[in-house]
């Protein structure tokens, strides 16, 4: 198992290089000098060619690579001068919030992926199972913000019945408890949102595998020994389905990011999103950038994880390959 | 019965028609017949139809400007504006039908695009084998890891707004599935008798790959490459609609992006331009989903989202 491990990891590292050397060549490709959007346009030239020595910018192309990937080795994703602070810590201050709506989002989707695919796929071509297909299919089209915006229009406006936008009433000056249900109460539309878009993946997936599994021959051999319909669902064919699941989850991550940026647009919520559109006004590339290699490194890991629990849960895969 | 015929014996049909690549009349008319059998394949085909034949005929369906001024503004739904009138007083029905445009657009784009590099790189990839394929194989890898939504921003907001800049970096992020169901094709049509029989007759390998080996891989990875019309049209919308959109060309997410300002005082401006992207994107899914169910029966989960 360690060794699998350490192999894995290793065979991580080029992807995770490659996608660093990607974003680097996104910034130096893009138009514009970064020295005349710093210094201001009626610089002279002398003053431009100290900048551009002190920022090491007048070094070779690939001198300013190798010391852009040492600095990145060492954790540090760029420099925001808007801010006037690292990118990365930017960005790790607004995460928790962003994770505040993404995590119980995650999970809601999860269980009801989950249980609702795993019963559509024992009740195959039922009125559940067609139901559940064709939310599967909606759930796929309908554009995540556009879906926030209406239910904001419906249950916000319309009926009144949660708040409009951000994260809690500023104006009530809530402690305590009081202040904990408020921001729960402003986080049931982002997050029913969310789980509408988190959902149909999830729920796909768990089907397809259920069915796939239920066709064994292990299913008839424990229904042929007495084993009741359930248990045979619930500790035979959806525990050996698992390992597809495992993995539609962790491949949709970057999916689900930019559904949670998008919602927190809509509702106003102060998380990774509006930092994202504030730096897209501000052009603070640096931000931009730092947040597109994070979520890269993210993806990776959670491929390297869902391996990883491959192996633990089918032992056969650490023999194979 | 032709409908009743075992998964696996489409599959090989599929892969040994005839070499030209041509198909036969009663080919085509048994494919349709088993195609035009599923629900699922039908209603795609009508909505998408819908779609293009607005797209294509938008200005004789709605011959406002949508970018002119037809009204007051925020005139709600009515008999002279349909879908009512933005804050400045556009047109919203000229708006949501001229927008289709810009989304087919998108979507042919990229799923042409990742056709096209998908089929290049896999197929070089599977027939070169060696080297060559381990190279390829880990750049497809590498395409794969890298967020499509986060990377068409990055770029757009570096390189300016604008359509060929969102779709050369949305096709660049998209032929992952395509080029490895490319090169498994490949791999299996390499083995079949008459590719060796046409190099010992001394055929050059890049006119055995064109002749021989694409014509009868090809028809998955069509199928494949449909998959990702949809997903195109949603990034597109969702850059539009963060103000990253081309500021001279009318989308659903301009229009949306400018409705969320007005959310509390104009309805109508969010609710039918959403609609148009749910009913597009249902429509080509359906389409994709039925020429995958057809073509690659054994990857029905493989839909490419975000």
């Amino acid at each position: 198992m360690v060794r699998y491990t350490v192999r894995r990891l290793l065979q991580a590292v080029p992807l995770v290089l490659g996608a660093s050397v990607v974003t680097w060549i996104l910034i130096h490709a893009a138009p514009g000098d970064p020295i005349v959007a710093l210094a201001g346009e009626d610089g002279d030239a002398g003053y431009y060619a100290m900048m551009r020595e002190r920022f090491g910018l007048d070094r070779p192309l690939h001198e300013q690579l190798f010391v852009y990937l040492g600095r990145l080795a060492q954790g540090d994703l760029g420099f925001s001068y808007r801010q006037n602070r690292s990118a990365a810590g930017v960005i790790l201050d607004q995460l928790p919030a962003t994770l505040l709506l993404m995590v119980p989002a995650l999970a809601i989707a999860t269980a009801v992926g989950i249980s609702v695919g795993t019963v559509a796929a024992a009740r195959r071509n039922s009125a559940l199972d067609n139901t559940a297909r064709t939310a599967t299919l909606l759930g796929h089209a309908v554009p995540v913000f556009w879906l926030s915006q209406v239910l904001l229009l419906v249950f916000a406006l319309r009926f009144d019945w949660f708040p409009v936008q951000g994260r809690n009433d500023a104006r009530a000056g809530y402690e305590g408890l009081r202040a904990v249900l408020d921001t729960a109460h402003h986080m049931v539309l982002p997050i029913a949102a969310l789980v509408t878009v988190y959902v149909p993946p999830i729920m796909r997936v768990t089907r397809a595998a259920v069915i796939e599994n239920l066709d064994e021959l292990y299913i008839r051999a424990a229904r042929a020994r007495g084993q009741s319909r359930r248990r045979v669902l619930v500790r035979h064919a959806l525990p050996n389905a698992m390992l597809p699941i495992v993995t539609v989850i962790g491949s949709q991550i970057g999916y689900m990011f930019a559904g949670s940026v998008l919602v927190e647009t809509v509702f106003a919520w102060p998380g990774l999103g509006r930092l994202l559109l504030s730096a897209i006004l501000a052009r603070d590339f640096a931000i931009i950038t730092a947040m597109l290699l994070m979520l890269s490194v993210t993806i990776i890991l959670m491929n390297l994880v869902t391996d990883l629990l491959y192996s633990l849960l089918d032992p056969r895969v650490r023999h194979g390959t | 019965m032709a409908l009743e015929r075992p998964v696996a014996e489409h599959r090989d049909a599929a892969a040994v028609r005839s070499s030209t690549g041509r198909y036969r009349a009663t080919d085509l008319r048994d494919s349709w017949r088993r195609f035009a059998s599923s629900p699922v394949a039908v209603v795609g085909l009508v909505l998408t139809a819908v779609f293009v034949l607005v797209a294509a005929f938008a200005s004789l369906i709605a011959p406002t400007d949508p970018f002119s001024f037809a009204g007051s503004p925020f005139e709600p739904p009515s008999g002279r504006h349909w879908l009512g009138t933005d804050d400045l007083g556009r047109d919203v029905f000229a708006g949501v039908v001229h927008g289709a445009r810009t989304s087919l657009f998108v979507g042919v784009a990229v799923a042409g695009a990742s056709l096209v590099i998908g089929t290049l790189v896999g197929g070089v990839s599977g027939f070169a084998g060696g080297k060559i394929d381990d190279l390829l194989m880990r750049l497809t890898e590498l395409s794969q890891v890298l967020p499509r939504f986060f990377l068409a921003l990055t770029v757009v907001a570096l390189f300016g707004p604008g359509l060929t800049n969102m779709v050369l970096v949305l096709a660049l992020t998209s032929w992952e599935l395509t080029a490895r169901v490319a090169r498994s094709g490949v791999l299996a049509v390499k083995e079949l008798g008459y590719v060796t029989a046409a190099e010992a007759l001394g055929s050059s390998p890049w006119r055995n790959l064109r002749a021989h080996v694409l014509p009868n891989t090809i028809a998955p990875v069509v199928a494949l490459a449909s998959l990702q019309v949809g997903g195109a049209i949603l990034i597109e919308a969702s850059l539009s609609f963060l103000g990253l959109g081309d500021p001279n060309v009318i989308s659903w997410g301009y229009l949306l992006n400018n409705a969320q300002s007005f959310v509390r005082r104009a309805w109508w401006m969010s609710v039918f331009p959403g609609l148009a992207i749910a009913v597009a994107v249902l429509g080509v899914n359906l389409l994709g989903d039925a020429l995958n169910d057809f073509w690659n029966p054994r990857s029905r989960s493989s839909r490419a989202v975000g």
